[in-house]
C-alpha cells in the first residue's frame, strides 16, 4: 500500500523511527549527544546526507546493475558525507573539530544505507527524497532529546548557555558525572523507546 | 496478636479477586506476611519439605550482616569523634551536635562512638529504605507482583557500601537508579542480571565521584583527610611501601580504619561468612574461589613487583583486609540471583572477580578500588559460564550414553 507523500514525511518521525523502532545509527547518537549544538549539526548532517543520497540513488535506480548496488550506494553517500565534511571544515571549523571523526563516519550510519537500500532503490525519487528528510528529522529528534537531558544535566547547560548554575562557579547544581559519559546515552536511548512503545504498542514485537 | 490477625483476615476480602481494594492486594500481601506465617500449605505435587523460603533466606542474611551493620555504626563515629578530637573540636556542627552534645563526644566511650556513628548511617539507610521501596512497591503494583523481602537486603547492602558523608540527595537518586534500570526493568525480584545495591553505588560512583571516591569523604567530619590504606598505598613513593600506610594490618582486619561505612572490618565480614555458610545460603564455591582468584592474581604482582607502580608492592595478605574485599568476598558475590548457578560456574565466577578485583586495583591508576566494578562484570558474565557448565555436561552426558 503506498502511502501519502506527507506520511512518508511524518512517520518516520515517531510512527517508525530509525533509531528507537529500527535501532540504526546508535553509535553516532552514542557519541554526538553530550552538548546539543554538535547534537544539532550533526542531525543537519545526517538528514541533508540521507535525503540527497536516497534523491540521486532513486533516480539512477535502473542504471544500477544488482550485483553491485551496494558498492554504487556506498560511492554516492561517500561523496556526499565528504561535500558535508568540507563545507564544515570551511565555514564551522571549530564545530568540525568537536565532531572530530562522526562527520566522516556518517558513511557507516546505518540509517543512510538503510533508506538508500530498502527504499530509495525501489521507489520514485520524490518519494525517496522525502522519506530521506523525515528519517533525518527522527534521527534528529532523538539525538536532540539524549542531548538535551545529557546536557542540561551533565553540564547545566543548554546550546551552552547556563541554565543551572553549578557548584564549581557558586551555583547550587552538582553535576551529574555519569551523563558527560556516552555510556549514558544507552540508559536514556532505552528509556524514549520504553515511552514511545507504551505510547504506541503497535510498536512492540509480538513475543 | 489474636485480634491483630484478626483485623488483617478481616480485611483480606476485601483486596482478594473480586474485592474493592483488588489492585491493592500486593501491598496487603506484603504487611500481612510480614507480620504473620503463611497458612497456605502446597496441595499438589512436588511436594518440597523444606521451612526454607525466599523470605526466611532474606532474614538470615539480615542477621548475617548484622556484625558489619554494629561494626559501621561503631566505627563511623569512632573515626569522626577521632578526628574531632584531633581538631581539638567539642562536636559536630549542625542538627548531630545538638544531639551529640548529650552524650559528648569522646573516641573512647562505646557509647558516644555508636551514638555518632548512627546518626550518619541510620539516616542513609532510612533515606534508601524509603525512596527504593516507593519505587519497588509502585512497580509491584502495577504489575501486580507480591513484596519480597530482597529489597531489605539489597537497601542494607547498599547503606553499607557508601562513605559516612555521602549526601542524602545522591543516596535517593542513587538508589532508585539501581532499583529501576538493575532490578524492576528486568522484571523485578529474582530477575536482575546485576547486584541492585552495586549498580546503585556504581551510579553514584561515576556520576557523582567528588563524593564517592578521594581522600576527604571517609571521615564524617568536614576538612578532615581520612586516605583509606588504598589510596596511600597508592601515594606511596618507591621503596618504603609500608612505610607510607598509617595503618596496621590487625587495624585493617579489625576495620577501625577511615572507609566505607560497613565494609571496613574484615573481622565483622568473617562473623557474616560464617552465618552463610553454616546455613547454606551462600556458595562457599564462590567464596573460595573468589579468594583464590585475589590470592593468585595479588601473588603474581607482588612476585613480579615494580619500582614504578607501589600498588604492585602491596602483600597478597594485605589485599585481603583493605577496601572492600572481604564484603564483596561474603555478601555481594555471592548474591544468588546476579552470581552463577551451576557448581562450575561458580567457581570459573569467583576466580575472575577476585582476579578481576585485583587487575583493577592494581594495574589501573584511575580507581584506588576494583571489587565493586570486578563484581558487575563478573555478573555480566555468570550467564555465559553456566552456559558452558550446562553444555560441558550435556555433552558428556552424549558422550557416555550415545
Amino acid at each position: 500500500m503506498a502511502e501519502t507523500r506527507m506520511e512518508l514525511f511524518v512517520r518516520p518521525i515517531f510512527k517508525r523511527n530509525p533509531i528507537a523502532l529500527l535501532v540504526l545509527g546508535i553509535c553516532s547518537s552514542l557519541a554526538v549527544t553530550g552538548q546539543m549544538t554538535t547534537a544539532f549539526v550533526m542531525s543537519v548532517c545526517v538528514t541533508l546526507v540521507v535525503a540527497f543520497s536516497s534523491l540521486i540513488i532513486s533516480i539512477v535506480r535502473f542504471q544500477i546493475p544488482g550485483s553491485v548496488r551496494i558498492g554504487i550506494q556506498i560511492t554516492v553517500i561517500a561523496t556526499l558525507v565528504i561535500l558535508v565534511d568540507q563545507i564544515l571544515k570551511a565555514y564551522y571549523f571549530e564545530l568540525s573539530k568537536q565532531l572530530s571523526v562522526y562527520v566522516g563516519l556518517i558513511i557507516t550510519n546505518c540509517i543512510v544505507m538503510g533508506r538508500a537500500e530498502g527504499y530509495a532503490m525501489s521507489n520514485p525519487p520524490i518519494s525517496s527524497f522525502i522519506d530521506g528528510i523525515g528519517n533525518g528529522l527522527g534521527y534528529g529528534v532523538i539525538l536532540m532529546a539524549v542531548a538535551f537531558v545529557r546536557e542540561l544535566l551533565g553540564a547545566g547547560t543548554l546550546f551552552g548557555f547556563e541554565v543551572l548554575p553549578l557548584t564549581s562557579n557558586g551555583g547550587w547544581y552538582v553535576r551529574n558525572g555519569l551523563l558527560v559519559l556516552p555510556a549514558s546515552a544507552f540508559f536514556l536511548i532505552a528509556l524514549l523507546i520504553w515511552f514511545l512503545r507504551s505510547i504506541d504498542p503497535d510498536q512492540q514485537e509480538k513475543s | 496478636m489474636k485480634p491483630l490477625s484478626k483485623i488483617f483476615e478481616d480485611a483480606g476480602r476485601y483486596f482478594e479477586k473480586g474485592g474493592r481494594f483488588e489492585q491493592y492486594y500486593p501491598l496487603y500481601e506484603a504487611f500481612d506476611s510480614f507480620l504473620f506465617g503463611s497458612n497456605q500449605t502446597t496441595n499438589t505435587a512436588p511436594h518440597v519439605r523444606d521451612s526454607i523460603d525466599l523470605k526466611r533466606i532474606m532474614t538470615t542474611v539480615i542477621i548475617a550482616l548484622l556484625p558489619c551493620v554494629l561494626m559501621a555504626m561503631w566505627n563511623t563515629g569512632y573515626q569522626a569523634n577521632s578526628a574531632l578530637q584531633l581538631m581539638g573540636l567539642s562536636g559536630p556542627d549542625g542538627w548531630r551536635g545538638t544531639l551529640m552534645a548529650f552524650v559528648g563526644c569522646d573516641p573512647e566511650s562505646l557509647f558516644a562512638n555508636f551514638f555518632h556513628g548512627a546518626l550518619y548511617f541510620l539516616p542513609v539507610y532510612f533515606v534508601t529504605l524509603v525512596v527504593g521501596s516507593l519505587w519497588e512497591g509502585l512497580f509491584n503494583l502495577i504489575r501486580g507482583h507480591e513484596f519480597s523481602e530482597a529489597f531489605l537486603v539489597t537497601s542494607l547492602l547498599f547503606t553499607l557500601t557508601l562513605p559516612p558523608s555521602i549526601p542524602l540527595w545522591q543516596v535517593a537518586i542513587g538508589i532508585s537508579f539501581g532499583v529501576i534500570f538493575a532490578k524492576e526493568v528486568f522484571g523485578g525480584v529474582g530477575r536482575n542480571f546485576m547486584n541492585p545495591a552495586l549498580v546503585s553505588r556504581a551510579f553514584i560512583f561515576f556520576a557523582y565521584p567528588a563524593q564517592m571516591s578521594g581522600d576527604q569523604v571517609w571521615t564524617a567530619v568536614d576538612g578532615i583527610s581520612g586516605a583509606t590504606a588504598l589510596s596511600q598505598f597508592a601515594g606511596a613513593g618507591p621503596g618504603g611501601l609500608m612505610d607510607s600506610v598509617s595503618v596496621t594490618w590487625l587495624q585493617s582486619f579489625l576495620g577501625t580504619v577511615p572507609g566505607s561505612m560497613g565494609e571496613t572490618s574484615t573481622l565483622a565480614c568473617l562473623f557474616g561468612a560464617f552465618i552463610l555458610l553454616i546455613t547454606g545460603i551462600a556458595s562457599w564455591r564462590i567464596m573460595l574461589s573468589m579468594l583464590l582468584g585475589g590470592l593468585i592474581c595479588s601473588s603474581f604482582f607482588w612476585l613480579q613487583g615494580s619500582g614504578v607502580n607501589p600498588m604492585y608492592n602491596i602483600p597478597p595478605h594485605w589485599h585481603l583486609v583493605v577496601g572492600g574485599f572481604a564484603f564483596g568476598l561474603v555478601f555481594m558475590a555471592t548474591d544468588p540471583v546476579s552470581a552463577a548457578h551451576t557448581p562450575m560456574g561458580q567457581w570459573l565466577f569467583g576466580l575472575l572477580v577476585g582476579g578481576l578485583a585485583i587487575l583493577i586495583r592494581v594495574a589501573n591508576p584511575a580507581y584506588a578500588e576494583g571489587v565493586m566494578l570486578a563484581i558487575l562484570l563478573g555478573n555480566v558474565f555468570a550467564p555465559l559460564f553456566d552456559y558452558f557448565a550446562i553444555q560441558a555436561n550435556i555433552k558428556r552426558r552424549r558422550l557416555r550414553h550415545g
